[in-house]
């Protein structure tokens, strides 16, 4: 059984089914676009919808390195980046709703709204600190920055998810239920990962070849 | 269970097909057979006496309507706060299905001569029924433009004789948490209360509503009684009244209580004031994609902004 779910796991058919399977929630509004079934305000429901599976999949690229470990199962490795850049891309539509309908695409207007209400500086900001990330999340980008460079430049994710953690929770009125739930999980995610470095094994003082702590 | 099966009829049977069939349903429970015989018999009554959302309300002009274009029915009974039914826009339409509103009673103490309890067939006669169009501002940027069902709160509040000592009235809405339970979840405390001052509350514009679209309320909407206040944010028109108290000091609100830097005792639709996270000099109508400018009371400056007339409304925001 755990050989099959390996062996699946290596071949390339995953990786197709997983790009599939994270397009579904953008297959399922533009679904919900043509048979007009955006709810009475469908502006603030793409918002609302793209803002949420930025999120989601923002907590999915951060388990996959716990999961790896605590599952044993190293081939998890190959979905980060895919995952990563579909949250870039959630984002990504999240920002255009807030831009075009919102702002009128004016983006000096814009920047103002963003300097100004705090909630929408933080959710700016975990956009922004995403692009680089992305930018740089190929095979020649590693190379070119060298893995421990590019490594700390991908920690900001950790960053983009706490200030995206925020962004939801200052906008919601009164009901934090939500907000709180995705906070929980980032916690979750983050403090496995102290325990983690805390916990690693004492590197010899001579050797730098200990394995890189987990990300 | 068989209000539910009236309304999934709703959506597919002609309207006077399916109101005979929702009096038909009416006649088993409480009017007996009288109605039964249908939709033209049961118009002789009007308005009529019990207030089952989805009834026929027979209503004169009034001069209180705007010429603009009136947001679609399906949004307004889709997407709505009314947090005692879940905080989510769609919860409203979903979970109030089944609320209870008949009987009602509505009663307005305090500071007036004559207290009295109003059952709703009094509230539905004691004035001709008023179509009114409104503009409607939510404090989340989002407006709509609604056929309203009413006539002017000031109607009832003359007939109770406010004492001198009356200065504010404080609104109470329905709560059961048995029938509301997503309530609890939502951030808020329960019953739900509002307040005007009392010269606001005289305002003809300050409508007392019983329905909407030619009916009475639908459950999800406020029924079977509530405030429309247009040059408020929306929720200043607190929805499913129980009770009205006319008193001397202000009156605690529900969302300045939950978080007063963001939601003053007054929330008068106001452009040039911000809420704290976002600008409110833009709104989105329903049915639209991008948003136009807000205008200062809602648009109604002409009538109300005397009201406030020498006030800080940074300050009394």
């Amino acid at each position: 059984m755990l050989l099959a779910v390996r062996k699946f796991l290596a071949s390339k058919w995953a990786k197709v089914f997983v790009f599939l399977l994270s397009s579904v929630p953008l297959l399922l509004l533009v679904w919900r676009g043509f048979r007009g079934d955006l709810t009475a305000n469908p502006v603030e429901f793409l918002q609302h919808q793209t803002g949420d599976w930025t999120l989601r999949f923002l907590i999915f690229t951060l388990c996959i390195t716990p999961f790896r470990k605590l599952l044993n199962l190293p081939e998890l490795i190959r979905f980060r980046r895919m995952l990563g850049l579909f949250a870039f891309f959630y984002v990504g539509l999240h920002f255009l709703t807030y831009l075009g309908p919102d702002q009128s695409f004016n983006v000096a207007g814009m920047l103002k709204d963003v300097a100004k209400r705090p909630f929408i500086t933080v959710g700016f900001a975990a956009f922004v600190l995403l692009i680089p990330m992305a930018i740089t999340s190929t095979a020649g980008w590693i190379r070119r920055l060298g893995g421990k460079r590019w490594q700390v430049l991908h920690r900001s994710i950790y960053i983009c998810a706490i200030l995206g953690v925020i962004h939801y929770y200052w906008l919601v009125k009164s009901d934090i239920r939500k907000p709180l739930f995705y906070g929980m999980l980032v916690g979750i995610l983050l403090i496995w990962r102290l325990a983690a470095w805390f916990g690693r094994p004492k590197a010899p003082a001579v050797a730098h070849s200990v394995p890189v702590r987990p990300s | 269970m068989l209000i539910k099966q009236a309304s999934a009829l709703a959506d597919i049977t002609p309207k006077e097909v399916y109101f005979n069939r929702r009096n038909f349903l009416r006649g088993l429970g409480i009017a007996g057979a009288a109605t039964v015989v249908g939709e033209r018999f049961s118009s002789l009554l009007s308005p009529p006496t019990t207030a089952f959302a989805g009834t026929k309300l027979t209503t004169i002009k009034s001069n209180y309507r705007v010429d603009e274009k009136i947001s679609s029915e399906n949004d307004v009974t889709h997407y709505n706060n009314f947090y005692e039914f879940g905080s989510d826009k769609g919860d409203p339409a979903k979970n109030a299905q089944n609320f209870r509103t008949s009987p009602w009673v509505v009663s307005v103490e305090g500071e007036v001569k004559t207290p009295r309890k109003f059952s709703m067939d009094e509230i539905l006669t004691l004035a001709p029924l008023e179509e009114r169009i409104y503009r409607h501002r939510c404090v989340e940027r989002w407006s709509i433009v609604v056929p309203w069902i009413g006539y002017s709160l000031g109607t009832v509040l003359k007939l109770v004789e406010p004492t001198p000592k009356a200065k504010y009235v404080a609104f109470e809405s329905f709560y059961d948490p048995k029938q509301m339970p997503q309530a609890k979840y939502t951030g808020l405390a329960y019953p739900y209360v509002e307040g005007l001052r009392l010269d606001e509350a005289m305002h003809p514009l300050a409508l007392l509503c019983v329905g909407m679209y030619g009916e009475t309320l639908p459950n999800q909407d406020g029924a079977p009684v509530r405030m429309v206040i247009p040059w408020k944010y929306g929720y200043k028109s607190i929805k499913s009244i129980v009770k009205i108290r006319l008193q001397s000091s202000e009156p605690p609100t529900s969302w300045n209580r939950q978080a007063p830097n963001e939601y003053g005792f007054y929330s008068n639709v106001n452009p040039n004031v911000d809420h704290p996270r976002w600008s409110q000099a833009t709104e989105r109508r329903l049915g639209e994609i991008f948003m136009h400018k807000t205008l200062m009371f809602n648009g109604y400056s002409d009538q109300v902004a005397s009201l406030y007339s020498g006030m800080d409304l940074k300050k009394f925001h």
